[in-house]
C-alpha cells in the first residue's frame, strides 16, 4: 500500500523539556528547538525559581541558572519569550509551588504586548501533591497549597480558558519508585484532591463543573517494561471515565478523555554504558504512542547522557529525532488501536485496574490523599517499593544492561570530548542574573510594587483569588522572591515526611543476606572499637530535591546496624553542620544531584571546621562528574559515589572503612 | 566506580582515645558552649573503659546545687505519631520567645539485635522550627533495645544537659508499658494521646500506666474526637497514686494549629513551682538518680552481680549517704562488683 495515499492520524506534540543559564540563553535554545520542527515548549525553571527565592537569596546560592532557567520579574519572561508570538505558541512550563506566580508573569506579558490572555495556551505543572511525595519544590502547607492550585483552575477557567491550569503528574511518582498500581492509585487520588477542592470552594457552578473536569490533564511515566506500561495507560483511561462519570457527573464522554503527556522513564537510565539508554527510551516511547485509544497527547523524552549530568542541543535533538522518526517514518500513525480485542491485554489492564482501586480505598479510609502524606504513608509506600527495586539489582533478578550483567564495554566514543559529553551551563550566569536583579529592583515604581505586595497579601488572608493580585504583581515588577515570601508570611512553610522509617523486612528485601549478615558485624565491631554505635548523618544541602539517593542509603545504613539521622532536602550547609555537631556523628554523608556540588560541599566543610569537627569524615554522593569528584577529595572529602555504584552493600563497607580509617583503625577491605 | 582520595590522612592523633580532659570541658558546658555540650553528650555516651572513667568525673564536675535545683526537665511521651515532636517544637517556640534556652533528647527504637541493631532517628525535622538557632540543641539517641523504652544513656546526659540549658526536654515513644521510665527521669512527666487512643484510655483505667503529670491531648484541629478523648481520658485516670495538691490537668492542644500552646506552656511552669514550692525537686531528682544507679548496676551485672554487693537494700543506703552525685558512688560499686566477679572465679 502507498503510504502516501493512506490517512494518517496527527502526531503528538514534540517538546524537548529545556532551559539553562539565563532567559537570554535560553530563548536562543527555543527558537533552534522551534525551527527544528519542535513543535511546543517546555521551559525548565532553576530551582530557586521554583521554591520561590530570589537569585541573591543565599539560599539560591550555586542554584541560580543551573538546571533550569531563573525568572525574577517580568522582565526575565519577555527576555524568556522574545520573538516567540505567545498568542501561537503552546507552552509548558513545569511549575508548581510558585505556578500562580509564572502564569501571571506569563499572563502579564500577554497583556504588555496586547495579546488577550484568551488567546493563551499551555500547561503549569501546578501539581503539589507529587512535590510532597518526590520532586520536591513545595513551599506551603498542604491547605494553602491546594488552594492555590483551586485559584489557579477557577481564574484559568473564566480568563484562560484554552490554558490547562494543572497536570496531575504520576511521572514523579514512578521516578520515586512507584509500581504501576502505585502510579495510577496516587494519580488519581490527587486528581481528587484537587477537583473536590474546586467544587468546595463554591467558585464554579454545578453545571460548569464539567469544563474544569475536562481541563484537567496528566503527566504519566512510562518505564521499559513496555507492554504493563501501555497497560497502564489504557487503565488509566478506563478509570478516569469511571471517576469522573461516578463521581462528577461529567457525562459528555468527550470531557471524560483522559489527556496526557509523557516523559518516558528515567530512573533506569544508566551511568555505564550510556548508549543503551537510547534503545531504552524509544521502547518506552512506544508504550504511549502504540494504542491510539490510550495515546499521548504530548512526549518529551531524555537524551542518551541523561545519568551523568545535563543534556547539550546536540543530544536532545537526538531525542527529538527519536520521536519524529516514530511518528513520521513508521506506520504507527495510519492504525486505529491495535490493542482493542487483545484478551492479554484486557487481563492485565483489569489487574492493574483492580490493584489501583484497592489502594485508593485504602488511602481514602485514611482519610484521603493528603491526610496520608501528613502521615507519611504513601511516602513510605514509595521508599519501600523503590527499596524493593534497589534490591532487585543489587542481587541480579532485576537485569539492568551494562550496570549489573553485560559490564563488558569498547571504549565509547560519545564521552571521549573535552565537555565529557554533557552541558556545561554559564559558571557567570547567577552573578549576571543577581546584577540584573539588582538593577531592576531600582528601575521600577517602590510604591506600585508595594501596593501590588500589599493586595496580595490581603487576598491570601482573605482568601480571594490569588490570580488578579498575582498579575497585579507582575506587572508592577515584584520579583518572584517577594511574591514567595509574601505568602510565605502569610501561609508558613511546609516539611513533608521523608518515608524512611519504613520496617526492616528480613525475609526478600535485603538482597544477599550474607553480605548483610557480614556488615552488621563490621558496623557493630567498629562501634564498639570507637565506642558507641556508629551513627551517620546524611545531609541534603541546597534546593536540590532529589531525595532518592539520600534515602536509599539511609534506609540501607539503618538496616546494616547504623543509627541514622536524616532531616529530608533543602537544608543549609549550616544547618548541616549544625547537626553533625548536636549530633555527634561518626560520618557525614552528602548526596547532591542538581549540580550544585562544588559550591555546597565546599560550604558544608567550611561549616564543619568552624565547629571543629575537621576530624568528622565527609563523603558525597549523585550526579558527580570525575573530574569534580577529584577536586572535592582535594578538599578533604573523603569517598565519592556515582550512579555506578549502584550495590549500596559495597558502599556500606567502604564507609565503614572510611569511619575506620579515620579512627585510627584498620579497614577491612572489600566484601567477600 | 569509588574514588577515593585519602587526603585528610590520619597522620596525628585521630583516635577516639584522644579524650577530652573533663574538668576543662565541665567548665565549657557550664559556660554553655555547644561544642564542649555535644562533646560531653559523645563522652557520655562512649563505652570504652577509659572514656567512662573520663564520663564519671565529667558528671561529678557538673554536679552541684543547680543540679538538683536548677533548669527543668521534662519528659515527654506517648503513642507513636501522637504528635509529640511536633507539640515539643511549638513548645520551643514558646520558650524561646521567652528567652530560655532549650536542650532536647530525643530518643527513637532501634531495630532489635539480630536485625542489625540499627535506627532512624526522625524526631529533629519534626521538632526544629527554625533554620538557626544557638539557643536550641537536639541530640536523637537510639534506645538500643533496652526495655522501658528509655537509654540507660538518657539520664546522664540529661544531668549534662540540665547544666547549659534552661529547659530540658526528653522525648521518648511510649506504647502500654515501656513508657514507665520516662517517670524515673522527667520533673514533669507530660503524656500526649491524639483523639480516639482507645489504647491509653484502656491503660489509664487498669492502671498499668502510672498518671503523667500532665496530659495533653493533640490534633484538637481535629474536632469532636479530641473533645471526647480529652473527656474520657479526665474521667479514666485513677486516683490512687496522684500526688496531694496537684491537679493533673488534661489540656486539648494542636501542635499544628499552634492552639492551646499557651496554657500547656502554662502548666510546664506551674508544676515546677509546684514541684520547688513542695521541696519535691530535689528528692525527685536524687530518687531518679538513684532509680538509674540501680538500673545501671542491674542491666550489666543482673541480680546476681548485685547481691555481691550485699544487695538492693545496701545499695539505696550508700546511695542515700551520697546527696546530690552518685555518679562516682555507682562507679566505685561497679568497681567492686567487678573484683568480686573476678575473685569468685
Ligand atoms: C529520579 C530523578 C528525578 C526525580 C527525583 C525523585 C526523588 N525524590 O529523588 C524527579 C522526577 C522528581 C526529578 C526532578 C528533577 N530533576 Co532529576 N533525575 C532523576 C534521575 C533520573 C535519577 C536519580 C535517582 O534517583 N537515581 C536513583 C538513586 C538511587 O541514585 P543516586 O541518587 O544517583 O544515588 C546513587 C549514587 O549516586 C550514590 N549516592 C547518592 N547520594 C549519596 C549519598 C551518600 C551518603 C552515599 C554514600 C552515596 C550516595 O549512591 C546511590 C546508589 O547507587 C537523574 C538522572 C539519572 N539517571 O541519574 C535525574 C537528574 C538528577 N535530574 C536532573 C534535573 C535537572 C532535575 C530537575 C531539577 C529538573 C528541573 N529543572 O526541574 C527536577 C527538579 C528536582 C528538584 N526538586 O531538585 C538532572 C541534574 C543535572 C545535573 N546534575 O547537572 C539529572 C542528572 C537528569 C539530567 N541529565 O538532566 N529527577
Ligand atoms: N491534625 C494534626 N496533625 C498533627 C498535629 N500535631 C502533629 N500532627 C501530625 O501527626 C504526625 C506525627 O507527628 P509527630 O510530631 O512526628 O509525632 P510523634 O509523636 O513525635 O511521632 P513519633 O516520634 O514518630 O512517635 C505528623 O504527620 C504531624 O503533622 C496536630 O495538632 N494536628
Ligand atoms: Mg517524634
Amino acid at each position: 500500500m502507498d503510504s502516501r495515499q493512506t490517512k494518517r492520524d496527527r502526531p503528538w506534540l514534540m517538546r524537548t523539556y529545556s532551559g539553562h543559564s539565563s532567559a537570554r540563553a535560553s530563548n536562543a535554545l527555543y527558537r533552534t528547538n522551534l525551527a527544528k520542527g519542535q513543535t511546543g515548549l517546555s521551559v525548565a525553571f532553576d530551582l530557586p525559581t521554583q521554591t520561590g527565592y530570589d537569585a541573591d537569596n543565599p539560599l539560591a546560592r550555586g542554584e541560580v541558572g543551573k538546571v533550569g532557567v531563573p525568572i525574577s520579574h517580568i522582565e526575565d519572561m519577555d527576555q524568556l519569550f522574545d520573538q516567540i508570538p505567545l498568542d501561537q505558541m503552546n507552552t509548558a512550563m513545569t511549575i508548581n509551588a510558585t505556578a500562580p506566580w509564572l502564569l501571571s508573569l506569563y499572563i502579564g506579558l500577554a497583556q504588555r504586548r496586547g495579546i488577550d490572555p484568551g488567546q493563551l495556551s499551555g500547561t503549569t505543572q501546578n501539581d503539589i501533591i507529587k512535590e510532597y511525595l518526590s520532586r520536591g519544590t513545595y513551599i506551603y502547607p498542604p491547605g494553602p497549597s491546594m488552594r492555590l492550585i483551586a485559584d489557579t483552575i477557577t481564574y484559568t477557567i473564566k480568563h484562560v480558558p484554552k490554558w490547562n491550569p494543572t497536570n496531575i503528574c504520576s511521572y514523579h511518582l514512578q521516578e520515586a519508585g512507584a509500581t504501576p498500581v502505585q502510579e495510577l492509585a496516587y494519580a488519581l487520588c490527587a486528581a481528587m484532591a484537587v477537583l473536590d477542592r474546586v467544587q468546595a470552594s463554591g467558585e464554579i457552578k454545578t453545571d460548569e463543573f464539567s469544563q474544569v473536569v475536562e481541563r484537567i490533564s496528566f503527566f504519566v511515566n512510562a518505564g521499559i517494561r513496555f507492554v504493563e506500561e501501555c497497560c497502564k495507560l489504557r487503565a488509566f483511561g478506563e478509570m478516569w471515565d469511571e471517576l469522573t462519570l461516578g463521581r462528577y457527573r461529567v457525562d459528555d464522554p468527550k470531557l471524560r478523555r483522559f489527556r496526557y503527556g509523557v516523559q518516558v522513564n528515567s530512573l533506569g537510565l544508566t551511568e555505564p554504558q550510556p548508549e543503551n539508554n537510547v534503545q531504552r527510551i524509544v521502547l518506552e516511547m512506544l508504550a504511549v504512542v502504540l494504542s491510539k485509544g490510550a495515546r499521548a497527547r504530548a512526549i518529551q523524552l531524555p537524551a542518551w547522557n541523561e545519568a551523568m549530568g545535563l543534556p547539550r542541543p546536540w543530544d536532545q535533538q537526538w531525542a527529538l529525532r527519536m520521536q519524529q522518526v516514530m511518528a513520521f517514518e513508521t506506520d504507527l500513525l495510519e492504525y486505529e488501536d491495535i490493542l482493542d480485542g487483545s484478551p492479554v491485554i484486557a487481563a492485565k489492564v483489569k489487574q492493574l485496574v483492580e490493584g489501583a482501586r484497592k489502594e485508593i480505598a485504602n488511602v481514602e479510609a485514611q482519610g484521603g490523599i493528603i491526610a496520608a502524606i501528613e502521615s507519611g504513608y504513601v511516602k513510605r509506600e514509595l521508599v519501600a517499593s523503590h527499596m524493593q527495586r534497589l534490591r532487585a539489582i543489587e542481587s541480579g533478578e532485576l537485569k539492568i544492561i551494562g550496570v549489573n550483567c553485560f559490564q563488558e564495554s569498547a571504549e565509547s566514543p560519545l564521552t571521549l570530548g573535552s565537555d565529557g559529553g554533557i552541558m556545561k551551563t554559564d559558571p557567570s550566569a547567577e552573578r549576571e542574573q543577581i546584577e540584573r536583579l539588582q538593577a531592576h529592583r531600582k528601575n521600577r515604581n517602590d510604591a506600585d510594587v508595594q501596593a501590588a505586595l500589599q493586595g496580595l497579601s490581603d487576598a491570601a488572608k482573605s482568601g480571594e483569588n490569588i490570580m488578579p493580585s498575582s498579575i497585579r504583581c507582575a506587572m508592577a515588577g515584584v520579583s518572584t522572591g517577594e511574591w514567595g515570601d509574601s505568602l510565605r508570611a502569610v501561609f508558613g512553610e511546609f516539611r513533608p515526611p521523608t518515608g524512611i522509617d519504613i520496617a526492616i523486612d528480613n525475609r526478600a528485601v535485603l538482597g544477599k543476606k550474607d553480605e548483610v549478615t557480614e556488615l552488621r558485624a563490621r558496623v557493630a565491631s567498629t562501634g564498639a572499637a570507637v565506642g558507641r554505635p556508629l551513627k551517620l548523618l546524611v545531609g541534603k544541602p541546597g534546593l536540590d530535591g532529589h531525595s532518592n539517593g539520600a534515602e536509599q542509603v539511609a534506609v540501607k545504613a539503618r538496616d546494616v546496624g547504623f543509627e541514622v539521622v536524616y532531616d529530608g532536602i533543602r537544608l543549609t550547609p549550616q544547618e548541616i553542620a549544625q547537626a553533625a555537631e548536636e549530633e555527634g556523628v561518626h560520618m557525614v554523608g552528602l548526596s547532591i544531584l542538581s549540580g550544585s556540588h562544588m559550591e555546597l560541599v565546599t560550604s558544608v566543610l567550611e561549616e564543619l571546621r568552624a565547629r571543629d569537627l575537621a576530624t568528622v569524615p565527609v563523603i558525597a554522593g549523585g550526579i558527580i562528574p570525575q573530574e569534580d569528584a577529584k577536586k572535592l577529595a582535594a578538599q578533604g572529602v573523603s569517598a565519592v559515589y556515582t550512579p555506578k555504584d549502584f550495590n549500596l552493600n559495597t558502599i556500606m563497607a567502604d564507609m565503614v572503612d572510611v569511619i575506620r580509617e579515620a579512627n585510627g583503625l584498620a579497614r577491612l577491605g572489600p566484601l567477600p | 566506580m569509588v574514588w577515593r582520595g585519602w587526603v585528610r590522612c590520619p597522620d596525628h592523633q585521630m583516635t577516639p582515645a584522644a579524650l577530652p580532659d573533663p574538668e576543662q570541658l565541665a567548665l565549657r558546658i557550664l559556660r554553655r558552649e555547644r561544642a564542649a555540650v555535644a562533646r560531653g553528650l559523645n563522652l557520655l555516651d562512649n563505652k570504652l573503659a577509659e572514656a567512662r572513667q573520663c564520663s564519671v568525673r565529667l558528671l561529678a564536675a557538673l554536679s552541684g546545687e543547680h543540679s538538683l535545683n536548677g533548669g527543668h526537665l521534662i519528659g515527654i511521651t506517648g503513642p507513636p505519631g501522637a504528635g509529640k515532636s511536633s507539640l515539643v517544637s511549638a513548645m520551643i517556640r514558646e520558650w524561646r520567645r521567652a528567652g530560655r534556652t532549650v536542650g532536647v533528647l530525643a530518643v527513637d527504637p532501634s531495630s532489635r539485635p539480630e536485625l542489625g541493631g540499627g535506627a532512624l532517628l526522625g524526631d529533629r525535622i519534626r521538632i526544629k522550627n527554625a533554620a538557626h538557632d544557638e539557643g536550641l540543641f537536639i541530640r536523637s539517641l537510639a534506645n538500643r533495645n533496652q526495655l522501658g523504652g528509655v537509654a540507660t544513656e538518657v539520664w546522664p546526659m540529661s544531668w549534662l544537659m540540665l547544666a547549659a540549658f534552661d529547659i530540658v526536654v526528653v522525648e521518648t515513644v511510649g506504647v502500654g508499658q515501656t513508657e514507665i521510665d520516662i517517670a524515673e527521669i522527667g520533673d514533669t512527666v507530660c503524656y500526649v494521646a491524639q483523639p480516639a487512643s482507645g489504647d491509653t484510655i484502656q491503660y489509664l483505667k487498669s492502671g498499668i500506666i502510672e498518671i503523667p503529670d500532665i496530659f495533653a491531648v493533640n490534633k484538637s484541629d481535629l474536632g469532636a474526637a479530641a473533645y471526647k478523648t480529652a473527656g474520657e481520658i479526665g474521667r479514666s485516670a485513677s486516683r490512687q497514686d496522684r500526688r496531694d495538691d496537684w491537679d493533673y490537668p488534661v489540656c486539648l492542644v494542636s501542635a499544628t494549629m499552634n492552639t492551646g500552646i499557651t496554657e500547656l506552656h502554662g502548666n510546664f511552669d506551674r508544676h515546677r513551682s509546684f514541684l520547688a514550692h513542695a521541696g519535691l525537686l530535689q528528692k525527685l531528682r536524687t530518687r531518679h538518680q538513684s532509680a538509674w544507679v540501680v538500673r545501671v548496676l542491674k542491666e550489666e551485672f543482673g541480680t546476681f552481680g548485685v547481691e555481691l554487693i550485699g544487695g538492693y537494700a545496701e545499695i539505696g543506703k550508700r546511695l542515700e549517704a551520697q546527696y546530690g552525685n552518685q555518679f562516682e558512688e555507682c562507679e566505685r560499686m561497679r568497681q567492686q562488683i567487678i573484683s568480686r566477679f573476678k575473685s569468685s572465679d
